[in-house]
C-alpha cells in the first residue's frame, strides 16, 4: 500500500475473472461484485431472458392473427400482450441492449481501463434494472389487469384505464433511472480512464458509440422520468396538466414522451453501429474507411436525434409548420446514418473478406437495416406518413431497425465477443447457419406486413378483414421460422458454453484491445496498464500474433 | 482509504486526479451573496412596475444573471477545467432547442 | 491517463482503490443534467401552459404571497452561501467552522421546508389543491397553474431533503475526519448538489410568484 505501483504478481495475473478468488464467494461473487465483466454478465443473463419472454409473446400475437376474428384470444387479452411485447422489448431488452451487456464488459477493456470509473454506482445500474423488471412483472399478477395502453402510455386513456398503468409506468421511471446511472458512468469512465496514449481518435468505434449513447442517456431519459412521474401523480391526485376536461392538452405528453423516446430510438442504434464498425475492419482485414466521420457521425446522430420527435406526431393534431419543420429535420438523420453504411462498404471494397458468423449476421444486418432505414423515409416524408401512419407498415418498419438493426447486431456482438466472455469457441457452421435461418425467418415475418400496412390494415388490431388472410398466414409461419431460428443459435451457444473448445486470446485476428488480454480476462484485465501508439484497427500490429504494444 | 498519486499521472488535460484548492476565499463568496440578494430585490421590485409583455424577459434574464453567478463562484465553475463549461453550454443549447421546436407547434396552433 | 496501483495482499485479491476527485466531480455534474432536464419537463410545460392560458396564471399567482417567496429565495441564497464557505473552512483546515457553517445550511433548510409546509397548508385550507372544492371552481389556467406549483414546488422540495441528508452524511464524516482538508471532493459534491437546488428555486421563485 505504502508504494505507488506494485504490480500484480503474475499468478493472480493468470487466473481469469471467474476463477478468481474474491472476497465473496458462490452467489454472492456475483450479487455483491463490482466487476464490470461480471455485471455485463448478469445482463446478459437478465436480459436473455426477458428477451425470450417478449419473444414468446409476440409468437402469441402472431398466432392469434392467423385466421380473421377472435382466433383464441380476447381483444383485451391481445391489447395486453402487444403492450407487454413493447415494453419488455423496449425498456428491458432494446434500450439497454448493447450498453448493458456489451459496453460494460467491453468498453473498459478496450480504453485500457481496469473497470468503469464507479464500479459500485454500476452494480446499482444493475439492481435498478432488475428492480423495474420486477415491478413490470409484478404490475402483471396485480389484480385490475395487466395494462393495455400499448408502451407509449398515451393520455388520456393512460389515466382512465383502470388496469394497472401506474405500477408499470413506475416501472419504467426505474428502468429510466437505471439507464441514466450508466450513462453517467461511461462518459465519466471515457473521459477520465483512458490509458496513456489513448487519444479521443485513437478510441474503437464501438467507444464512440457507448459515448454517444450515454450522453443521451444523460440528457434525454430525465425528461421521460418527469413525465411518467406526472402520469402517475395524474392517476393519483387529478392534478390536470394532461386532463382534457381540466384544461390539459395530451399533445404535451406525446412531445415530452417522444422528446425522450425518439433520442432512445438512438440509444438503441448507436452502440450497435459501433459493433459494426469494430466486426467491419476485422473481418476485411484492414483499418475503417473513414474513422473520423464515423466517430464524428456517432455525435452528429446523437444530436439530431434530438430535432425529429415531432415525427411520430404528424397525424395527433401538431400545427402545420411544426408538421412541415419536424417532416424536413427528419431527413437530415438519413445523413449521418449514410455516412455510416457507406464507410462500411467502402471498408469492405478490396478487403480479404472472412465471413465468420459475427461478420455474416454484421452483413445481413447492413441489408436489412437499409430496408428499415429507407422505409424511414417513406414515413418521414408527411404526406406518405398521412397514409401509413398507424398501419402495418410502421409495425413492419420499426421491426426493421429496432430488430432487424439492434436485435441483429447483439447476436452478431454474442458471436464475435463470445470467446472473450466465456474462453471458448461455439459451433461456428451451426452459427452460420442459423443466421441465414433467422434472416429468412425474419423477412418472412415481417416483409408481408409493409405490404399489408401500405392496403391498409391498422395496428394494434386483434382482428382483420379477410383479404389480409394470406399476408398473414404467410407472416405467422414467419414467425415460427424466425423464432425456431433463434432457439437453434442459442442452443449453439449454450453448448459452445459447454462443450466448446478454448479460444485463443485473440481468434478473429482483431486488432483492439481487448484482444491483447487472455480470454476471459482476469480480474483487472490488464496486469500493467497498457500504452497505446496506433489508431484502433491498425492490421500491421495484431495482437498475439507479433510483438503487441503490451 | 490513503492513496498515493504520483502528479506525472495527471492526464494531458490537466485534469489532475486530486482536486487542488484555488477557490477563492472568505469575502468573495460573500460579496456574491449580497450580489444575489440585491438582484432578488430588484426582481421583485421589478415585477411592481407593469412592463407588459417585457417582465417575463427581465424576470429570466435576472434569474440567469443570478445562477450565472451561482454557477460560476459558489460552483467554482468559473475556476474549473472547461469541459464542464463545454457540458453546461451542451445541456442548455439541447434543453433551448426542445423548448424552441415544442413551440413551433404551440404557436401556430393556438 | 493511468491508475495507481494499489494491492494490499490478503488472502483474496483485493480491487484497487483508484481515487480521481475530478472524476468524481464530472460524475456528479452529469447527474445535475440528468436533473436539470427532469425539472425542464416540467419548465416546458409551464412554458406551454402560460403561452395557452396567460391570464389564468397571472390570476392564480395573485394568490400567491410574495414575500413568503422572497424570504424562501433569501434563506436557500445564504444556505448556499454557508455552504462554500463551509468548504473554504475545510480547505483551510477548520473543521469547527466548516461543521458550524453546514449546521447554517441545514437550518436554511429547514426553515425552507417549514415556510413551504405554511404555504402549501394555507392553500389546501382554502381548497386550493387538486380536485379540492375552491380549485374546481377556477378557470382551466387556474387548474394548470397550480397542478404545474404543486408539482414543481413538491418536487423541489422533495430535493431539499435529499440535498440535507447528503449534507448530513457529509457533516459526519468531516465530524469522524473522513473529509479533510486534503479530501473534500464529496463535500464539494454534496455543495454542487445544494447548489442546483437553489439555482432551481432561482427560476421558480419568479415564474411562479412574480406574475402580473
Amino acid at each position: 500500500m505504502a508504494n505507488g505501483t506494485v504490480a500484480v504478481s503474475d499468478k493472480t495475473a493468470e487466473v481469469d475473472f471467474y476463477h478468481v478468488k474474491t472476497k465473496y464467494k458462490g452467489i454472492l461473487s456475483w450479487l455483491l461484485t463490482t466487476d464490470h465483466k461480471r455485471i455485463g454478465i448478469m445482463y446478459l443473463c437478465s436480459m436473455s431472458l426477458f428477451f425470450l419472454t417478449a419473444m414468446s409473446l409476440g409468437v402469441v400475437m402472431k398466432l392469434e392473427m392467423l385466421s380473421p376474428g377472435s382466433t383464441f384470444i380476447s381483444a383485451q387479452t391481445y391489447n395486453s400482450i402487444f403492450t407487454l411485447h413493447g415494453v419488455i422489448m423496449i425498456f428491458l431488452f432494446i434500450i439497454p441492449g448493447v450498453p448493458a451487456v456489451f459496453g460494460n464488459f467491453i468498453m473498459p477493456i478496450q480504453i485500457g481501463a481496469k473497470d468503469v470509473q464507479f464500479p459500485k454506482l454500476n452494480l446499482l445500474s444493475w439492481y435498478l434494472y432488475i428492480i423495474g423488471g420486477a415491478i413490470a412483472i409484478y404490475s402483471i399478477m396485480r389484480p385490475g389487469g395487466v395494462m393495455d395502453t400499448g408502451w407509449t402510455f398515451y393520455v388520456p386513456y393512460s389515466i382512465r384505464t383502470t388496469t394497472n398503468v401506474s405500477l408499470s409506468v413506475f416501472a419504467a421511471f426505474v428502468l429510466g433511472f437505471s439507464s441514466i446511472l450508466t450513462g453517467l458512468n461511461f462518459v465519466t469512465t471515457i473521459h477520465r480512464l483512458r490509458c496513456p496514449g489513448m487519444t479521443w481518435f485513437r478510441m474503437p468505434l464501438f467507444v464512440w458509440g457507448i459515448y454517444a449513447t450515454a450522453w443521451i442517456q444523460i440528457l434525454a431519459t430525465p425528461v421521460i422520468g418527469i413525465t411518467l412521474v406526472l402520469v402517475i401523480l395524474e392517476r393519483a391526485f387529478g392534478i390536470g396538466v394532461f386532463d382534457p376536461t381540466l384544461g390539459g392538452d395530451p399533445l404535451l405528453y406525446q412531445h415530452l414522451f417522444w422528446i425522450y423516446s425518439h433520442p432512445a430510438v438512438y440509444i438503441m442504434i448507436l452502440p450497435a453501429m459501433g459493433v459494426v464498425s469494430e466486426i467491419i475492419p476485422t473481418f476485411s482485414k484492414k483499418t475503417i474507411f473513414g474513422y473520423v466521420p464515423i466517430a464524428i457521425s456517432s455525435l452528429g446522430i446523437a444530436l439530431v436525434g434530438y430535432l425529429v420527435w415531432g415525427h411520430h406526431m404528424f397525424s395527433s393534431g401538431i400545427s402545420d409548420t411544426s408538421r412541415v419543420i419536424f417532416s424536413l429535420l427528419t431527413f437530415i438523420v438519413a445523413l449521418p446514418s449514410g455516412i455510416k453504411i457507406f464507410n462500411w462498404v467502402a471498408t469492405l471494397y478490396k478487403g480479404s473478406i472472412e465471413v465468420t458468423a459475427p461478420m455474416l449476421y454484421t452483413l445481413l444486418f447492413i441489408f436489412i437495416f437499409s430496408i428499415g432505414g429507407l422505409t424511414g423515409l417513406v414515413l418521414g416524408a408527411l404526406n406518405t406518413d398521412l397514409h401509413l401512419t398507424d398501419t402495418y407498415f410502421v409495425v413492419a418498419h420499426f421491426h426493421y431497425v429496432m430488430f432487424g438493426g439492434m436485435g441483429l447486431i447483439f447476436f452478431a456482438s454474442i458471436h464475435y465477443w463470445f470467446p472473450k466472455f466465456f474462453g471458448k469457441m461455439y459451433n461456428e457452421k451451426m452459427a452460420k447457419v442459423a443466421a441465414y435461418w433467422i434472416a429468412i425467418g425474419f423477412n418472412t415475418l415481417y416483409f408481408p406486413m409493409f405490404i399489408m400496412g401500405y392496403m391498409g390494415m391498422p395496428r394494434r388490431y386483434y382482428d382483420y378483414l379477410p383479404e389480409f388472410t394470406t399476408y398473414h398466414i404467410i407472416s405467422t409461419v414467419g414467425s415460427w421460422i424466425l423464432v425456431s431460428g433463434i432457439l437453434v443459435m442459442t442452443a449453439n451457444l449454450l453448448s459452445g458454453l459447454r462443450n466448446g473448445k478454448k479460444a485463443s486470446d485473440n481468434p478473429w485476428g482483431g486488432t483492439t484491445l481487448e484482444w491483447s488480454v487472455p480470454s476471459p480476462p482476469p480480474l483487472e484485465n490488464f496486469d500493467e496498464i497498457p500504452t497505446v501508439t496506433t489508431g484502433p484497427y491498425d492490421h500491421s500490429h495484431i495482437h498475439g500474433q507479433e510483438e503487441t504494444t503490451k | 482509504m490513503s492513496s498515493n498519486n504520483n502528479s506525472e499521472h495527471n492526464d494531458q488535460h490537466g485534469e489532475g486526479h486530486i482536486a487542488e484548492v484555488h477557490h477563492p476565499s472568505y469575502g468573495v463568496n460573500v460579496l456574491v451573496w449580497i450580489g444575489l440578494l440585491s438582484l432578488t430585490s430588484i426582481t421583485v421590485a421589478v415585477a411592481g412596475i407593469n412592463l407588459g409583455s417585457l417582465a417575463l424577459t427581465v424576470a429570466l434574464l435576472i434569474a440567469l444573471v443570478k445562477s450565472m453567478f451561482v454557477v460560476n463562484f459558489f460552483m467554482h465553475v468559473k475556476f474549473d477545467n472547461k469541459i464542464i463549461k463545454l457540458f453546461i453550454g451542451v445541456c442548455m443549447i439541447i434543453f433551448i432547442v426542445v423548448l424552441i421546436l415544442t413551440f413551433f407547434d404551440l404557436t401556430f396552433r393556438y | 491517463m493511468s491508475q495507481t496501483n494499489e494491492n494490499t495482499q490478503p488472502d483474496y485479491h483485493v480491487v484497487h482503490i483508484h481515487r480521481d476527485d475530478f472524476g468524481s466531480k464530472m460524475g456528479l455534474w452529469l447527474f445535475l443534467f440528468t436533473e436539470i432536464l427532469l425539472f425542464g419537463g416540467l419548465f416546458i410545460l409551464y412554458a406551454a401552459y402560460r403561452f395557452i392560458y396567460p391570464d389564468g396564471f397571472a390570476a392564480a399567482a395573485s394568490e400567491l404571497d410574495v414575500l413568503l417567496g422572497a424570504v424562501n429565495t433569501v434563506i436557500l441564497l445564504t444556505s448556499s452561501l454557508t455552504v462554500v464557505l463551509g468548504i473554504v473552512a475545510l480547505q483551510k483546515n477548520n473543521k469547527k467552522l466548516s461543521l458550524f457553517f453546514l449546521w447554517v445550511t441545514v437550518i436554511c433548510g429547514l426553515l425552507f421546508l417549514v415556510n413551504k409546509y405554511f404555504e402549501w397548508g394555507a392553500k389546501f385550507h382554502h381548497g386550493i389543491y387538486p380536485k379540492g372544492p375552491a380549485l374546481q371552481e377556477m378557470s382551466e389556467g387556474e387548474t394548470m397553474y397550480f397542478g404545474l406549483y404543486y408539482v414543481m414546488t413538491g418536487l423541489h422540495a422533495l430535493h431539499i431533503v435529499v440535498g440535507l441528508i447528503f449534507i448530513g452524511v457529509v457533516m459526519w464524516q468531516i465530524k469522524k475526519d473522513v473529509l479533510t482538508s486534503t479530501n473534500f471532493q464529496r463535500m464539494e459534491n454534496a455543495g454542487l448538489y445544494w447548489h442546483l437546488v437553489d439555482i432551481i428555486w432561482i427560476f421558480l421563485f419568479p415564474l411562479l410568484y412574480l406574475i402580473h
